[in-house]
């Protein structure tokens, strides 16, 4: 009797131990479902979710504080994509939240009075410019997110949507007629 | 001569070769205007480097590459640059892009030609002459030629043991590689001895479809005549030989394994038009300004014209005199060309043939009927892929599955259509597979890149309030540290409010020191003409504000 209560409990401290080791050692730093969710999302950082940023949306989601459809920018193809990694239905975008075509900032220059407000609320740091000189953005990395345009005390920056050229075209899906025209 | 071998599948659609062979190469005359494209090679489009207004000389750079997949952009002829900006150009979009409108003077008068002594010159300076003269692949990828003799990051160029010239032309109706083969096989056979020596490589195969007995005979003695080994190969006519990947297994046996270039084996291939520019280039010291094109189809005139880059289409069919029943224009050959959007396009260095269209010659199709899954597309495709499991989920847009049944190894050939019973247009459906899988791929990178600068700039603000709370905590030391010296006697009202004042004074210092610095720095040491630029811009200003001064004022009055 003593003999077996012993032996369960050596098994018991040695696995214990084992236990304890690995959960320090092999620790996982954040939240890796996190991380696949912001692998995700659009990283426009726009905040229409409600969240400060791309991340903190992630974030949520994965502690089930926020719903998948609150990302415009992501299309319906980004609430697909979480709705499958999080094995969940997907869902409408509600009324309020509409995708809009993807577009980059466009700053006026003979507007424009240099006061760095816009620079400051740009989350990716594409508004080249410095106090008292004209701001310009710097199209390749603006994201579209619309968040400059609030903070302008002259209403110089406008939303140019992207235009189809030559070098991003795309071949559209086939449509054929079924029947052929007489 | 060594064995041929065999791919899997291919067609056999008529070939409608002899139409267009009967006359020799025609020289267009000089058209009234050319229109160049900066963007006439694969990857980034060449920055203008004239302004219109500007003379140009046959041969000038206009357009200098731009990025590592680039190339350059020549004036065709001398004339006066008359505009630069967007024009319709040859793609299936018919969508504009950048171009320089050419005004010849008639003259043809060329730049300084220096030709190369290849042999005597680094290997790099010869790969950058050829970037430099726009020399591209002319088989239809059109892809920069200097890269493709260039180490690439993770690839081979060292062992290059055979180079392919390319001139198999398998496609239907195009015949411009079959008479440039026939007329000037001499250059072809030279710019082939040139690429060979730039890769190093030891035996040069030319590979030809036995549908070309004339080229056949051509190029053996031109390859006789320059007392050179290479061996021409008389490849059985079968679509789509021509194809890079399908002709390196005809003539060496070996397969371009999935996801690698052809260098990886061993082998490295060019077109023999290709070979013609790249003898042009270095011989004569001309840069790539004209191409062979075959016009064919409903035309009276069928046949093979050399033509500059940029000539309108429009010019160029009326020399064929299409008849009347014409519907339209393919670009490229029927089997993987797309319709010509408009002829108000210029010709570009990717254009090797332009057909009429009739409905006698191309009737319309039958109507495209459900997949049986017959498995004939299989049979038929020369990559080894299953179009119709491709079909499928490119029509599903289930993007990952495609790519796991190798999409990016079709080379959209078509050979898969042809032999479709159901008339599916499958082509169509891989070609949307990939241009959207490209475009996420795009789109990913930018994600990307959009969270690296979102996630640097959140930790820079973080260090600036940091290093900011840290300064004030110094101050605060420092301040604590002067103060006990002061004090030995007890505080008066009096002094309090000096204290007070002193410290509103020390305030006010460090405010004017602060916009002090901040005074823009990139307004000293200007040159005149900037200056003159500023007053007008304050001028402009000043105007502006005494409009709207006026404009609030008149009102009141």
């Amino acid at each position: 009797m003593l003999a077996a209560l012993l032996a369960m409990s050596a098994i018991a401290i040695v696995l214990g131990a084992v236990l304890g080791y690995s959960a320090i050692k092999f620790r996982v730093d954040g939240n890796p479902l996190a991380d696949k969710i912001d692998a995700v999302l659009p990283q426009t950082q726009c905040g229409q979710c409600g969240y400060p940023g791309c991340r903190p949306y992630a974030d949520a989601i994965a502690n089930g504080e926020a719903d998948i459809n609150l990302c415009p920018p992501g299309g319906e193809e980004g609430i697909q994509k979480l709705a499958e990694l999080l094995g969940v239905e997907p869902k409408p975008f509600g009324s309020d939240a509409q995708p809009k075509p993807k577009s980059v900032a466009f700053i006026d220059e003979n507007t424009c009075i240099g006061c760095t407000l816009c620079i400051q609320a740009c989350p990716v740091d594409a508004i080249s410019g410095a106090a008292k000189q004209m701001h310009t953005i710097i199209a390749a990395e603006c994201t579209g997110c619309e968040l400059c345009l609030p903070p302008c005390p002259v209403d110089c920056i406008s939303m140019l949507p992207l235009e189809e050229n030559v070098a991003n075209w795309k071949w559209k899906y086939p449509v054929y007629a079924l029947r052929p025209s007489k | 001569m060594s064995a041929l071998f065999k791919f899997h599948g291919g067609v056999h659609p008529p070939t409608h070769k002899t139409e267009s062979t009967a006359t020799p190469i025609t020289r267009l005359p000089l058209p009234a205007r050319l229109v160049v494209p900066f963007r006439q090679h694969a990857g980034d489009a060449a920055i203008p480097i004239v302004k219109p207004g500007d003379h140009v000389l046959k041969g000038q750079l206009i357009g200098e590459p731009q990025g590592f997949v680039s190339s350059a952009v020549h004036a065709p002829t001398s004339g006066v640059i008359e505009f630069i900006g967007p024009h319709p150009v040859a793609h299936p979009s018919g969508l504009p892009d950048i171009c320089a409108v050419l005004i010849p003077d008639g003259k043809e008068s060329w730049i300084e030609k220096v030709s190369v002594d290849y042999r005597n010159t680094p290997i790099a300076g010869l790969r950058e002459h050829l970037r430099m003269a726009g020399i591209v692949g002319l088989g239809g990828a059109v892809f920069p030629s200097d890269i493709k003799l260039r180490p690439l990051r993770g690839h081979s160029i060292q062992n290059i043991e055979v180079l392919i010239l390319n001139g198999a032309e398998c496609e239907p109706y195009i015949t411009c590689d079959d008479m440039l083969m026939r007329e000037r096989a001499a250059e072809v056979v030279r710019g082939g001895e040139i690429l060979r020596f730039m890769l190093g490589a030891g035996k040069v195969l030319i590979g030809i479809e036995d549908n070309k007995p004339e080229a056949i005979a051509a190029m053996r003695a031109a390859v006789q005549a320059e007392g050179l080994p290479f061996e021409v190969a008389e490849i059985p006519t079968l679509y789509p030989s021509g194809s890079a990947k399908q002709l390196i297994r005809v003539l060496t046996g070996r397969e371009v394994p999935s996801g690698e270039l052809p260098t990886d084996i061993g082998v490295q291939s060019f077109n023999v038009a290709t070979a013609y520019s790249v003898a042009r280039c270095f011989e004569q010291g001309e840069p790539m300004l004209s191409r062979i094109v075959t016009v064919t189809g409903n035309v009276t005139q069928p046949r093979n014209y050399e033509v500059l880059l940029g000539t309108p289409i429009a010019d160029l069919l009326a020399h064929s005199e299409p008849k009347t029943d014409t519907r339209g224009y393919l670009m490229g050959g029927p089997m993987m060309g797309t319709p010509l959007p408009s002829t108000d396009v210029p010709l570009v260095k990717a254009s090797n043939c332009f057909i009429a269209m009739s409905d006698a010659l191309f009737p319309a199709p039958p109507a495209t009927l459900p997949c049986i899954r017959c498995g004939r597309c299989a049979d038929a495709c020369p990559a080894d892929l299953q179009p119709m499991d491709l079909y499928w989920f490119a029509r599903a847009k289930d993007f990952g599955k495609t790519q796991s049944y190798h999409l990016f190894d079709c080379i959209e050939c078509g050979a898969c259509a042809y032999v479709c019973p159901s008339h599916i247009p499958l082509v169509q459906y891989y070609r949307f597979a990939k241009s959207e899988i490209r475009a996420r791929e795009q789109d990913k990178l930018s994600a990307d890149r959009a969270r690296e600068r979102h996630e640097y700039r959140e930790f820079r603000m973080e260090r600036e309030k940091r290093e900011k709370e840290e300064k004030l905590r110094a101050k605060e030391r420092a301040a604590q540290a002067t103060k006990p010296a002061a004090t030995g006697e007890v505080p008066t009202a009096s002094d309090a409010a000096a204290e007070a004042q002193r410290k509103i004074q020390d305030a006010l210092a460090q405010a004017k020191a602060q916009a002090a610095e901040a005074q823009p720095r990139n307004t000293e040491n200007l040159t005149p003409e900037q200056l003159a630029e500023i007053a007008e811009i304050e001028a402009r200003r000043a105007r502006i504000r005494e409009l709207a001064k006026s404009d609030v004022e008149a009102p009141k009055e």
